[in-house]
């Protein structure tokens, strides 16, 4: 299969899925689909087209909660990235780990990170914040404020 | 049986990455595990939107001691993806030197390490002589030892002196008699075989359901490599040869790591030999608004940075991913139904760090501490001492 044939096979199965493909260089594609259409459109480009799960981004843009899922297809030196874009006041969406486990982890990290709730994840534990971190606090959230006011900072230059 | 409860760290600052393994136990037989990480969370990611674009890579270097130069060169090649733009030849060669001299001195630590756990202080100390000379010869062409430093946005910061590759080139021609004989002595030996064949097997259908990376995934039958698939640097323009077992147990993951050692070391030569005239920077002044994303293959698998820009001179968000956080998983499916005498080789095969090795602690349900760390190190090299004594070995 072609870098052409796949990006192609992808438009025509989910259509009505899709917002916008940008075809920003040879070998990176961003496709903005709707949030709800995430998991047979990121199942399809894992175990259809054979890609590795790289790793999911999530960005707080002040408007919305953005995931990026990184795909990438080694065979074609291709890195197909599915972009989301969530209610930041409630942010939801699909757990993509039932489908495939490579994306257990980084969901739980974009959950206590960004406040992201997924549905239907198995195993929804805290893995990088300490277990005396309060509930709702995000801290790459763009509004995020120290809640510590023990906590020793350095505040340098 | 009743099952008992293992806790395994979880503290050991002094290296990367401490990590705590809950195993589950019945008798000798692991049944479950569990991993929690997060112990030593700096928040790199949130820092790095504080520094600029230069800055950042000082930061990003110091994410992991061992390999201090596979971030800079992820995070390099995003920003420069942003554009996107290509670097100038000598910085890709430059570049390329750089990363391979690091793979080497980093798969010869594992594997030092990896002989300590079976009980080859031997391999232990020839793999970490030959890894010194290594972090000389990276002192020769870069100045430092570790945190070589030798990346910026759209180039190298310093050029490797003509009048110092031939120094260079002398001692990796020194070392490679020596590596050879280690890895004969490695490869061929019939009680490394007991002990590492079929041990902590990840086959190649889990190491692709979970994502694996670098060796893990190509001792496992996955003949994945970023340098090979998706090319940078002057990766395209050496020959080298991707190193791809079968069997996903130990020992081949052993085997992938020894084989790329050597052409590691055919990599750095021919670049050494063929390295192009030219400028070493792009100078970049201004990063444009955008995004962009960059991957290269770390000694341990793909590292893979994400970065905004809004046309400031610091990103908005830069995501990074060192390649551990796609192999530890990978646990759950190599070791449960294998012996406790094994965990402590099945853990460090997919060359995490070794601090949660060290720290381990068996404790029964009551909480009273049965095994240590060094216990555990010492009931792996029994084992090794109980299968070479049956092989008819002099007892040592």
């Amino acid at each position: 299969m072609t870098r052409e044939q796949a990006l192609q096979e992808i438009r025509v199965r989910f259509a009505d899925a899709i917002l916008s493909v940008s075809d920003k260089s040879p070998s990176r594609v961003y496709i903005e689909i709707k949030p709800g259409a995430v998991v047979p459109v990121a199942s399809y480009i894992f175990w259809q087209l054979g890609a590795r799960f790289s790793i999911a981004t999530g960005v707080d843009t002040r408007t919305h909660i953005e995931i990026l899922y990184h795909f990438i297809l080694e065979e074609l030196n291709l890195l197909v990235s599915l972009r989301v874009k969530l209610d930041r006041d409630r942010p939801i969406i699909d757990s993509l780990t039932p489908s495939f486990e490579a994306a257990n982890w980084i969901e739980r990290e974009i959950h206590e990170l960004l406040g992201v709730e997924f549905k239907n994840h198995p195993d929804m534990r805290r893995l990088l914040l300490p277990e005396n971190w309060p509930e709702g606090v995000y801290p790459l959230r763009r509004d995020y404020q120290e809640w510590d006011k023990q906590a020793v900072r350095d505040r340098g230059v | 049986m009743a099952k008992t409860i293992l806790p395994i760290g979880p503290y050991h600052p002094l290296q990367e990455e401490p990590e705590f393994f809950t195993l589950t136990v019945e008798g000798e037989r692991i049944t479950d595990i569990d991993v929690r990480v997060g112990y030593n969370h700096r928040g790199i990611e949130k820092l790095s939107e504080s520094k600029t674009f230069d800055q950042s890579t000082f930061v990003i270097e110091r994410i992991c001691g061992i390999c201090s130069t596979s971030h800079p060169f992820a995070f390099t090649r995003a920003v420069e993806d942003i554009f996107p733009m290509e670097v100038p030849e000598r910085a890709q060669y430059i570049r390329t030197i750089i990363a391979e001299g690091e793979r080497i001195h980093s798969h010869l630590l594992w594997l030092g390490l990896a002989g300590h756990f079976l009980g080859y202080n031997t391999v232990f100390m020839w793999a970490w002589k030959l890894r010194e000379e290594i972090l000389d010869v990276m002192e020769i062409l870069s100045g430092n030892r570790n945190n070589y430093a030798m990346f910026r946005p759209g180039g190298v910061r310093r050029d490797i002196k003509p009048e110092d590759i031939p120094a260079a080139l002398r001692r990796i021609d020194s070392i490679v008699p020596t590596l050879e004989m280690l890895k004969n002595a490695v490869i061929d030996d019939p009680v490394l075989h007991a002990r590492t064949k079929g041990v902590g097997v990840l086959s190649k259908a889990d190491s692709i359901r979970y994502s694996a990376v670098g060796p893990t995934a190509r001792a496992s039958g996955v003949a994945r490599d970023l340098r090979k698939n998706c090319p940078y640097g002057a990766y395209d323009k050496v020959e080298w040869n991707m190193i791809v077992t079968q069997n996903g147990d130990v020992f081949d993951k052993a085997v992938v790591r020894i084989l790329e050692t050597f052409e590691s070391i055919k990599i750095i030569k021919t670049c050494l030999d063929h390295l192009p005239e030219g400028e070493i920077d792009a100078n970049i002044t201004s990063v444009p608004p955008g995004e962009g994303i960059g991957h290269i293959e770390a000694p341990r698998g793909e590292t893979f940075h994400y970065v905004r820009s809004d046309g400031t001179n610091r990103p908005v968000r830069h995501k990074v991913r060192a390649p551990t956080f796609m192999n530890l998983p990978t646990f759950k499916a190599t070791i449960v139904g294998e012996t406790l005498a094994d965990a402590t080789i099945i853990l460090a095969a997919i060359d995490p760090c070794y601090c949660c090795t060290e720290r381990m602690a068996v404790r029964d349900e009551t909480g009273r501490t049965l095994l240590h760390g060094p216990d555990l190190v010492r009931l792996s090299q029994e084992k090794t001492e109980r299968i070479r004594r049956e092989m008819g070995a002099e007892p040592r």
